[in-house]
């Protein structure tokens, strides 16, 4: 009896153990995949043309997905503080509440949440079937370096995408505050611009929501690519991979969030 | 896809993003009043700060000419002592007058400086001979009720 209860405890412990060293082999493989990513950068460079190509399937293909978020989201932002801030009679502060709240978290985070899904997952499957089809071993073996010719591109498309769609974001997002609060609600136009001008600071707010896109970038195309050349390059395998992708991309930037956030802005 | 076209696609792109970094850095904030050219250092002492906060702004006449840049106590006299910067464009005179105001009824306080008359300018690291304190609310609304009461009591 003692005997059976002390071999299932083992065996528990046996599977954290398990887990654990998977879990610690994937992450070292990935630091490991993330550094030849950097070494083989200078090789792809050399081809410019591959990294503009991603830039244009990554950047360009989710402008319309982005620009429609951020419209929306700053109607709303719009709405909902106008709804508070009127309460306390101080509806003039509606062009802080928007940018602020677009510029230090939402334009960064919710842009590359969209990112993630949308040019993430596809970054995932795309080189998650090449590596099931084959294509990443044949590249192989004509000496073509999978990694220069294919990884680097992707990740350095996401990542020079990134901070321009959070701009973007944001400022569409503004726009969009700017539409229901001075356009519909009335609130007046400059009290609505010179506030926000005078709350908004570029190094403190603009650039610290830049740095974190720019981290978020980084974050969701290693993710991306990682995920994709890791994958069981079976169907069921590239299928796992993609949803890994979006969960772990998901994760990584609010975490990420939090911790930069905790960094940048602890109210001095 | 032609690479004359994608080439022209991603510098639409990128131009674009360029386009909104440069909105929110001109529009919506303010990149003019965060980075002044050179800066110089003063220190003012109060009796009560209020709700004075590091990073807050130090106006002349309305103007912004420089930010609060710490603030701590003095353990010993008990005063706040409230380091100043302030662009080097705007000198001021050494009787210049240090005061907490706030800007509208329940705005964000700021220090104001009243320029003075003297010839010497302050320089770098000076302390301001003249400052007023915020003030507070609660303090003044005692002293109205107190005048008040002995106004009663005299008649």
């Amino acid at each position: 009896m003692l005997e059976k209860s002390f071999s299932a405890v083992t065996a528990f412990i046996q599977g954290v153990g398990h887990r654990v060293n998977g879990a610690l082999q994937r992450l070292g493989f990935a630091a490991r995949f993330f550094v030849m990513i950097l070494v083989y950068s200078g090789q792809s460079f050399r081809r410019l043309h591959l990294t503009i190509r991603e830039i244009y399937f990554s950047g360009f293909q989710s402008l319309l997905i982005i620009l429609v978020s951020g419209l929306f989201i700053g109607l709303v932002l719009g709405m909902q503080g106008y709804e508070t801030l009127q309460r306390y009679g101080s509806s003039d502060a509606l062009g802080v509440l928007v940018a602020l709240s677009l510029v230090r978290e939402l334009g960064p985070v919710v842009a590359a949440l969209l990112f993630a899904s949308r040019a993430g997952s596809s970054i995932t499957a795309e080189i998650g079937l090449m590596k099931a089809t084959e294509q990443l071993t044949a590249m192989d073996m004509m000496a073509v370096n999978p990694i220069a010719r294919v990884v680097a591109p992707r990740f350095w498309g996401g990542v020079i995408s990134m901070p321009l769609l959070a701009a973007l974001f944001s400022a569409v997002g503004v726009f969009g505050g700017y539409l229901i609060g001075v356009v519909f609600i009335g609130v007046d136009e400059g009290a609505f611009w010179s506030q926000m001008q005078g709350s908004v600071d570029f190094r403190y707010d603009i650039w610290n929501g830049i740095v974190k896109s720019f981290v978020f970038g980084v974050a969701v195309s290693l993710i991306a690519v990682f995920e994709g050349f890791d994958a069981v390059p079976t169907a069921e395998g590239v299928s796992a991979s993609i949803k890994r992708t979006v969960v772990n991309s998901a994760l990584a930037i609010l975490a990420l969030d939090f911790v930069l956030t905790s960094f940048m802005f602890r109210g001095l | 896809m032609n690479r004359k076209l994608l080439d022209l696609w991603v510098g639409f792109f990128v131009v674009l993003g360029f386009v909104a970094l440069l909105f929110l850095a001109l529009r919506v904030g303010n990149v003019s009043s965060a980075n002044f050219s050179g800066t110089y250092q003063l220190t003012a002492k109060f009796d009560n700060i209020g709700g004075l906060k590091v990073r807050g702004p130090v106006k002349s006449a309305g103007v912004v000419v420089g930010r609060v840049s710490e603030i701590r106590l003095d353990p010993t006299a008990y005063e706040a002592v409230v380091t100043l910067t302030i662009d080097n464009r705007f000198q001021f005179p050494k009787d210049t007058f240090a005061s907490i105001l706030t800007a509208g009824l329940l705005g964000e306080q700021y220090v104001g400086l009243d320029a003075g008359g003297d010839e010497k300018m302050l320089k770098n690291g000076d302390v301001f001979g003249k400052t007023q304190s915020a003030v507070v609310l609660e303090k003044l609304i005692s002293q109205f009720m107190f005048n008040k009461a002995s106004e009663g009591t005299s008649q």
